[in-house]
């Protein structure tokens, strides 16, 4: 090893090789975010699709009787959501400094927000499914494939944590150099998180305006 | 005339690339006025003219700038090739000029032209204008004038010299009405109503087709847009009010006989008889037309009686189930049915 | 196939022998379904695109047939419009993108100057993805359950009351599972060009192949979730009794056509931008120039990509939209067309002044200038509402979109076939051969397509199963069905002379054409590790630039030649500044397991054997979390999470 390569050549010997240095983003970074884009616009092309169909279809909307929606429940639900991001930046940052109680503690506290919240949303469906199913209308089929497909990415962002969460009863398995997954997983949450504010605005307040 | 024509078409990658445009063009006009091709270089009527025009000047430029191209590749090909030296200039300038400056000046000005057609041809007629109302079904297109009672299929009269609002409904799937030589597309939307209108300058019959794939028989959805006098017009479309034709001969009367208490008057309706059903095409003027099965074959004694016998045969697929009519009532049938004028 | 190594002076022997360890990869079973080597991957796609191209190109055949004449009972209507459906969905699906993305799997990492793409084992899931998903939809066809509704799909047509049974399910499920491998190879394609670059390639000087198929997996990332919503939706109305595309329950048939087309229009530009990527890419070899106007190339790139998304609805200008929404798309889509002029501005000056080297790699390229204008001319028609309203569902779309299709990706792609084959086989190809075939080709497609244009404007519907003698289209359509043929008989000699190469050619040099690119530097057939030592870029044609060429001789230094493991190098991503060496993972089964998973879960959701489809997933599930478990950190695998 000559030295002639300054920074490349510090960042070749063992230890640089198994710790993730913090010099640039990572591929994995970019990858993340190349499918949270991806992601974000099927979204958009969901969100687009209800405002299309909505106007396409006249006057009355919700049709057919149904209601505008309640608003108690989501707003308790977005109580829920939002500020569950909070404890993954605590438990990132904690890593970052090889805090990993930080780590274990935050993603758990992350993980009780997001099953509160699909408990929540179990019982919304268990209300309104008395009322309208999917079947019933087009309103309904949107109202289920949008709240529902949210529900999903819920669901695979608390297997993500959940995932980081027993890796990281492992000691060793993060660490100060070593936390690459949990920035990935916490941008993943970050994003299901604010994509709800676009379907609380959508689907619950829209109606209203 | 095929086979020239293939052979100039395959040849204008060729230096000798004027007289191959020469004769395209000229093949292009010919067949425009070849008999009964439904060419849209070959218009009816105000709709299709426009277009047609839009076409050639299109086509004259996309020459200019064809043979602009294939200059510079000959240059290179001929000159630019063994012993030339490689020059390293990066001459943006004439790139941006000829790629990209000189085309949105041609290009400017082609979508104005476009875009004025695009308004002409969106210009409805006037409210008191004839109006026709046209339903797309799997396979065949049900014919209606405001007004009158009766319907006809696959066929769609108008007065000559005068522009007819169509409006287009789907029963089914999504149709698209065409009539090249006369009007350019618009798509029977599900659900929805779409207008277009028709104009035809002199009389004539007028091919169209359903454009848009709708499944099975889409290749056998034509129709004939016959343009009349508004004298004969008038005259046919009052034939439409009236019942229909009565048998006169004995044949004829049996055959009305089978056909009212067969199956045929489930699905099909002749006016001032019995035969009132909604599911087929509306037979009444049915020996008058120009084909059967939405021009799936002609409108012989022949082929209708084959059709009747199993039309599955000749148009697989569509609603019509084989009939169960037996040998002696068959000639019966086709005598009254071609007797329906 | 045998290996020409030029050895590199920058690397010891030890060097050497340490990175064949670390990166070759013994021939045995297992080893063949677990490899992550980029090359091989890429060969696959190749060799895999291929085939289906061969399978839709005989679904042409037995169309043309049954065209050849009137009312002709070569096939039934029920079996034709499962062949062009099968034709469409095949071409633009399972071979075009497919296709290019195999060539830009093979030549990405080594024109970056890079040991292998970002994630080697996300790369070799694609393809696994991709040759199932394309065996999912081509398995319906002999049991008559293929799709039967265009590569369109429109509702209701594909509703399950006016068609029944599993077609549609096919067809839905079949581009679902697809679209997992196109999307996972567009997110590779950006991360390694971003990253893996050589040292010193800055933005400035990434090959325009490269900078194409990045504009390319970016459109991707945009428009696919377009198609992806679609054919959820369509799914579940068929399947579940949803009522998106149900006029009787609020639903619409037009949102189909706008999602469809706001991603089936930039999917034109997914499959012509990376061949138009291998025109620039192989131009400088046979003019021994560069390409003129690099920047303006790249600018026109960019510029496509984007407005790519703003034309769809003229995919829709007979469907009775407001004028002023038709007024602007046809504005859009008459811009859009300026870009790709320069760009032939740009080779044609590039051409003039440069000397021309007659092989066939070239004339396939000039045969691509000829077809691809003539594309163009049409396609301006089409930009404008009147004029598209009258030819639009007829033959002249045909015709235009076969001159773009095959004149803007199939002819580069043949270039590129012939350009690279010396360094994908390590042998050269019999140019005579190659001759015959590009003016049968050539002339195939001429013979076959032109006269559609005039069919088309005489009158002639697409999508028809057959026609009748009256219109009297038959003698033109003769005309096509023998031109076809022909085509079929010029692509069959590009087959043969890839056979011949393999198996009869003579070994390839490492740069027969004195190309620019740095994957000329490498052997033919590229040694597992592509460089022995990485280069350190200095110009936008490395290879003929000295001081590229002497960053790999000797005095290399050991930053660049890693041979302490598996290691690449990450860069920074505008200036390529070398940021740090990476450990590359090791070939495993992994990837396999897991599309076998999707595998079971599209086929059991197909057949409604909802129980298996839970497993299915459950099983995905498993295999991820264990494919991204973290390493023990006492091993030195510093790992690139997919």
């Amino acid at each position: 090893m000559t030295g002639h390569g300054g920074v490349v050549a510090a960042a070749t010997g063992a230890e640089a090789l198994s710790t993730e240095l913090p010099v640039g983003r990572s591929t994995g970074w970019w990858g993340m975010v190349m499918f949270v884009a991806t992601e974000a616009t099927l979204f958009a092309c969901l969100l687009g699709s209800y405002f299309y169909l909505r106007f396409q279809y006249g006057p009355q909307w919700p049709p057919n009787g149904i209601g505008d929606p309640e608003l108690l429940k989501p707003l308790v639900m977005t109580a829920v959501l939002l500020p569950s991001s909070l404890p993954v930046v605590w438990a990132e940052h904690g890593i970052r400094q090889g805090q990993r109680w930080r780590l274990r503690c935050g993603l758990a506290a992350t993980m009780v927000l997001g099953a509160t919240f699909l408990a929540l949303q179990a019982t919304e469906y268990a209300e309104k499914l008395k009322h309208f199913t999917m079947t019933t209308d087009v309103y309904g089929s949107l109202f289920y494939l949008i709240t529902g497909f949210h529900g999903l990415h819920v669901l695979v962002g608390l297997t993500m944590i959940g995932w980081l969460l027993a890796t990281s009863l492992r000691g060793g398995s993060f660490g100060a150099h070593r936390h690459e997954r949990v920035r990935n997983a916490a941008i993943y949450w970050h994003f299901v998180d604010l994509v709800w504010i676009a379907i609380l605005f959508t689907i619950y307040l829209s109606p209203r305006l | 005339m095929t086979s020239s024509a293939a052979r100039s078409a395959g040849r204008r990658r060729r230096p000798r690339a004027l007289p191959a445009v020469a004769s395209l063009y000229g093949l292009l006009l010919l067949a425009g006025c070849a008999g009964n091709m439904p060419s849209a270089l070959n218009p009816g009527g105000t709709g299709a003219a426009r277009v047609a025009g839009l076409w050639w000047l299109l086509f004259w430029i996309s020459v200019a700038v064809f043979v602009e191209v294939m200059a510079l590749l000959i240059w290179a090909l001929v000159f630019r090739r063994g012993n030339a030296r490689v020059r390293h200039g990066q001459p943006l300038r004439f790139v941006t000029i000829a790629g990209a400056g000189l085309p949105f000046v041609i290009l400017v000005a082609v979508y104005g032209v476009g875009l004025r057609d695009l308004a002409a041809l969106g210009e409805a007629p006037g409210p008191d204008a004839p109006a026709v109302e046209v339903t797309g079904h799997k396979w065949w297109w049900e014919v209606r004038y405001p007004g009158a009672s009766g319907a006809t299929a696959n066929e769609i009269h108008i007065p000559v010299g005068e522009r007819v609002r169509v409006r287009l409904r789907t029963d089914d799937v999504l149709h698209s009405f065409w009539v090249p030589q006369l009007m350019p597309k618009t798509d029977l939307i599900a659900g929805e109503t779409r207008e277009t209108w028709l104009h035809a300058e002199r009389a004539g019959s007028y091919r169209g087709q359903c454009a848009e794939y709708c499944g099975n028989q889409h290749a056998h959805m034509a129709f004939l847009v016959v343009a009349q006098p508004r004298a004969d017009f008038d005259t046919w479309l009052a034939r439409l009010n009236a019942p229909a034709r009565s048998p006169e001969t004995d044949t004829e009367r049996r055959g009305q006989q089978a056909l009212v208490q067969g199956t045929c008057a489930a699905c099909h309706a002749v006016r001032g008889t019995t035969a009132r059903g909604r599911v087929g095409p509306d037979l009444s003027n049915v020996g008058s037309r120009w084909s059967i099965g939405a021009g799936a074959v002609p409108n012989d004694a022949g082929h209708l009686g084959g059709w009747i016998a199993n039309s599955q045969t000749v148009k697989p697929g569509n609603a019509m189930p084989p009939q169960p009519v037996d040998a002696a009532q068959l000639p019966d049938l086709i005598a009254y049915l071609r007797s329906l004028e | 196939m045998s290996t020409t190594t030029t050895p590199s002076p920058g690397a010891s022997r030890e060097d050497l022998a340490r990175l064949a360890e670390h990166w070759g990869e013994r021939p045995s079973l297992r080893a063949w379904f677990a490899t992550v080597d980029h090359k091989r991957i890429g060969r696959r796609y190749l060799v895999t695109a291929g085939f289906f191209f061969v399978l839709a190109g005989l679904n042409a055949l037995v169309m043309r047939t049954q065209l050849a004449r009137p009312e002709a009972g070569v096939v039934s209507p029920q079996e034709y419009n499962q062949l062009f459906s099968m034709h469409g969905i095949a071409m633009i699906f399972l071979f075009a993108t497919p296709m290019l993305f195999g060539f830009g799997n093979f030549l990405v990492p080594l024109m970056i100057g890079s040991r292998d793409m970002a994630f080697p084992r996300l790369n070799a899931f694609g393809y696994w993805v991709f040759l199932f998903a394309g065996l999912f939809m081509w398995a319906s066809l002999p049991f008559g359950a293929a799709p039967n509704n265009g590569w369109f799909a429109y509702v209701p047509l594909s509703g399950e009351q006016n068609n029944p049974g599993l077609h549609m399910d096919v067809y839905a499920l079949g581009l679902l599972f697809l679209g997992i491998s196109t999307t996972a190879a567009a997110i590779n394609f950006i991360v390694t060009a971003l990253k893996l670059r050589a040292p010193g390639m800055s933005l400035n000087r990434v090959p325009l192949f490269v900078w194409a198929i990045v504009a390319t997996a970016f459109m991707v990332i945009f428009a696919l979730p377009a198609l992806n919503l679609d054919n959820a939706m369509l799914f579940l109305d068929r399947r579940f009794g949803t009522h998106f595309f149900d006029p009787a329950a609020g639903g619409n048939v037009l949102l189909w056509q706008h999602l469809f087309w706001i991603f089936g229009h930039p999917d034109v530009y997914i499959i012509v931008m990376p061949a138009l990527g291998i025109v620039s890419a192989v131009l400088p070899a046979f003019t021994r120039r560069g390409v003129v106007g690099y920047p303006l190339i790249v600018l026109s790139i960019v510029a496509i990509a984007i407005i790519s998304f703003g034309v769809w609805v003229h995919h829709m200008f007979a469907t009775g939209l407001p004028q002023l929404s038709y007024s602007f798309f046809s504005a859009a889509s008459t811009v859009i067309t300026i870009p790709s002029g320069l760009q032939i501005f740009a080779w044609l000056a590039t051409m003039l002044l440069g000397r021309l080297v007659i092989r066939v790699p070239l004339l396939f390229v000039i045969g691509f200038v000829v077809t691809f204008v003539l594309g163009g001319f049409t396609g301006v028609m089409f930009a404008l509402t009147a004029f598209d309203q009258q030819v639009t569902d007829s033959y002249f779309v045909v015709a235009h979109f076969h001159y773009v299709l095959i004149g803007g990706a199939v002819f580069p792609m043949l270039a590129g076939i012939y350009y690279w084959l010396p360094k994908i086989t390590g042998r050269m190809y019999h140019e005579r051969l190659g001759r015959w075939a590009f003016w049968l080709v050539f002339a195939g497609m001429h013979v076959t397509f032109f006269p559609m244009h005039l069919y088309g404007l005489f009158g002639m519907p697409r999508r028809v199963y057959t026609y009748r003698s009256e219109p009297g289209w038959a003698g033109w359509n003769l005309v096509s069905t023998v031109g076809s043929y022909l085509l079929a008989v010029g692509l069959l000699l590009v087959l043969v002379g890839v056979v011949h190469a393999v198996r009869r050619g003579r070994p390839a040099p490492a740069d027969p054409w004195d190309g620019d690119s740095l994957e000329w530097s490498t052997a033919s057939p590229p040694e597992p590790h592509n460089f022995p030592v990485l280069p350190r870029v200095h110009s936008l044609h490395p290879m003929w630039d000295e001081r590229t060429a002497e960053s790999v001789g000797p005095g290399a230094t050991s930053d660049r030649i890693l041979s302490e493991g598996r290691h690449t190098l990450f860069t920074s991503e505008l200036d390529a500044h070398p940021e740090r060496a990476v450990q590359m993972p090791e070939p495993t089964l992994k990837p396999l397991v897991l599309a076998a998973a999707l595998l079971l879960f599209f086929t059991s959701m197909l057949f409604a054997w909802y129980p298996v489809a839970a497993v299915a997933a459950l099983t995905v599930a498993a295999t991820i979390a264990v494919w991204l478990w973290p390493p023990r950190p006492l091993e030195q695998d510093l790992k690139v999470v997919p």
